[in-house]
């Protein structure tokens, strides 16, 4: 069968907040030097959704796919490493500030274009715009089932199983080949890059596409901002100050706290 | 603008033949939002519920309250909703369409707008319309920064955070209540198996409860957990987690708060051995108050929290059980 994991390079989410800056005129992020981007970990982990099938005996070819700057392609070569046979970078400035109908439109084609699909994996969300659009839409344009927040994804006869998170638990669906799955953090921890796949990764094919190879013209993508625009990006001022309760043992600075929770009304 | 860009349509998730709260926080976002244009509310059930609960929806705010007799449960809750929703608002016109950013609605809100050819935003905090246009404030890089976005279309989809919103109070309302007929002729890909919902933990519920005692990595292990039960207990509270105690399987993930788990505001929070990772913080954010209790100074929490106490929980919190105890 083949999976298409659907995977995003960005600005490490991990950053800690004092390096993160925005940039309110233009509404975007100002990269940090010298940083390099990571993969979304949602998309790690839909990776390691494809290797699991594979290694639980279905033959699979697993081609890893992202839209994104050039240097994206570091990305793809970790998840050749991981495990995947193949890569597809999509690289073109005019496909990158799009909306989440052009970045699904966009991968859609170049699935399409690299022959027939049975299964496309991609994280719950990308860890920059925490938006959660893109894989539920390509299922739409690709008029095939999607699932979403899966912590198990397995094959069996022609269909694929899902145990997906709830808010108060967990269901297990069945649904028909091809499809959509969206997978959550619940899935657990990838795996590293092998020494052996790293060896073979050198050898396995990546293409690259832009808008023109794909055929995606402002016909086909629309314009993003007729449907919708950024009005403000800001980092939210942090208010108040922390009132420390220190000196003494533990059992007095206790007794300090409940007394102040107490006389501000947080506790009855 | 046509009028019907200042209608709202709520898509109603139930929870034991009842609208759950959330149902009703949107409700109340949605009345705000129809206030200045005169708009209609709609809330849609997509379950046969009784004519107390229907009447419940009125009285938290719908106008009119769409009731879709699907009985297929064992039918995958998205395709479901997507099954009839398309062609209900054919019927009796567009509508900006609300749902809560649940588990459901994270994936039915963006599904419906590539179906029905309009723009989403999802996990909003803030909602406005104008001009028949729905502009929204939402949390993104990992809750460290905010935008505010216009969506372009309409009707548009939003789906919306838990307790951004208390419920209006219960007000009597002459709701018209439409029946649904569910479409016999969709087919349906996705079938629930099997459906298992998380064992309770003891103490109050986490998404209502006014106190909320909330434990991270810094517990060191699941047995860090019982000494938070039992300030919960003793509070009247309910225990919460960060994702990385919830990820290490030291508590249920239902117990997940934050970014990718639940949103709580309860009147004080107390976060025992958490970091304080902005993820963390967009669950928790809206409480009243945070004591923030961790044996690093130099922890993000203190600088969003109220209270902060520097030292071992294993000392404070039981030394707080005791004092808390006192006070009563």
């Amino acid at each position: 069968m083949n999976i298409f994991v659907c995977i995003k390079e960005i600005q490490n989410p991990e950053l800690v907040s004092d390096l993160f800056r925005v940039d309110e005129q233009r509404k975007e992020v100002i990269p940090v030097r010298d940083m390099p981007l990571v993969t979304s970990p949602f998309d790690e982990q839909a990776i390691e959704a494809a290797l699991r099938i594979r290694d639980r005996g279905i033959a699979a070819t697993i081609t890893a796919v992202t839209l994104g700057p050039k240097k994206s392609l570091a990305g793809l070569k970790r998840a050749l490493s991981m495990g995947a046979d193949r890569g597809i970078l999509i690289s073109d400035p005019d496909l990158e500030a799009q909306d989440a109908f052009g970045v699904a439109t966009t991968l859609c084609r170049a699935i399409e274009k690299s022959g027939p699909f049975d299964l496309i994996l991609t994280g719950r969300q990308a860890a920059d715009w925490d938006a959660g659009i893109v894989g539920c839409g390509m299922g739409e344009l690709l008029r095939v089932p999607v699932v979403t927040l899966a912590k198990d994804v397995r094959v069996e006869s022609g269909k694929v199983v899902v145990e997906r998170v709830l808010d108060d638990g967990f269901e297990t669906v069945e649904t028909t080949l091809p499809c959509v799955v969206t997978v959550a953090n619940e899935l657990g921890e990838p795996r590293k890059a092998s020494l052996r796949e790293t060896m073979r990764a050198a050898k396995k094919p990546i293409v690259t596409h832009d808008a023109a190879s794909l055929g995606l013209t402002a016909d086909v993508l629309g314009d993003s901002t007729q449907r919708q625009t950024r009005d403000r990006l800001f980092i939210p001022a942090k208010d108040g100050q922390c009132e420390m309760f220190s000196g003494g043992s533990p059992v007095d600075i206790a007794q300090r706290i409940a007394a102040r929770l107490r006389e501000a009304k947080h506790l009855r | 603008m046509s009028a019907s860009c200042n209608n709202v349509l709520v898509v109603a998730e139930t929870v034991d033949g009842r609208a759950s709260d959330l149902s009703f926080e949107l409700l109340a976002i949605a009345r705000q939002l129809v206030q200045a244009s005169d708009g209609i509310v709609s809330a849609a059930v997509l379950e046969k519920l009784d004519a107390a609960c229907i009447r419940d929806l009125g009285a938290r705010g719908a106008d009119q309250v769409f009731s879709i007799s699907d009985d297929r449960s064992s039918a995958y809750g998205a395709e479901r909703w997507l099954a009839t929703l398309p062609s209900l608002l054919a019927e009796h016109g567009p509508s900006h369409l609300l749902l809560g950013h649940t588990a459901l609605g994270a994936e039915l809100g963006p599904r419906l707008a590539f179906r029905l050819g309009t723009t989403v935003a999802t996990g909003c905090e803030r909602l406005e319309l104008k001009q028949g246009k729905l502009s929204v404030l939402r949390p993104c890089f990992g809750n460290k920064a905010r935008e505010t976005l216009t969506l372009q279309k309409c009707p548009a989809v939003a789906t919306v955070r838990a307790r951004m919103s208390d419920p209006l109070p219960p007000a009597s309302r002459d709701t018209k209540v439409i029946a649904v007929a569910p479409p016999t002729d969709s087919a349906i890909a996705t079938t629930v198996i099997r459906r298992e919902l998380e064992a309770e933990m003891a103490g109050a519920r986490l998404e209502t409860a006014k106190i909320v005692i909330a434990g991270g990595r810094g517990l060191g292990s699941a047995e860090g957990f019982q000494v938070l039960e039992k300030l919960a207990a003793a509070v009247g509270g309910a225990v919460g987690a960060s994702r990385v105690a919830c990820d290490l399987g030291w508590v249920p993930h239902s117990r997940q708060i934050g970014l990718s788990g639940k949103t709580v505001s309860p009147d004080l929070y107390v976060a025992v051995g958490i970091s304080g990772a902005s993820q963390h913080m967009a669950g928790c954010g809206k409480a009243r108050a945070i004591l923030a209790i961790n044996s690093d100074p130099e922890a993000a929490i203190f600088r969003a929290s109220t209270f902060g106490v520097v030292g071992d929980y294993k000392e404070i919190v039981p030394a707080l059980i005791e004092a808390i105890g006192a006070l009563q």
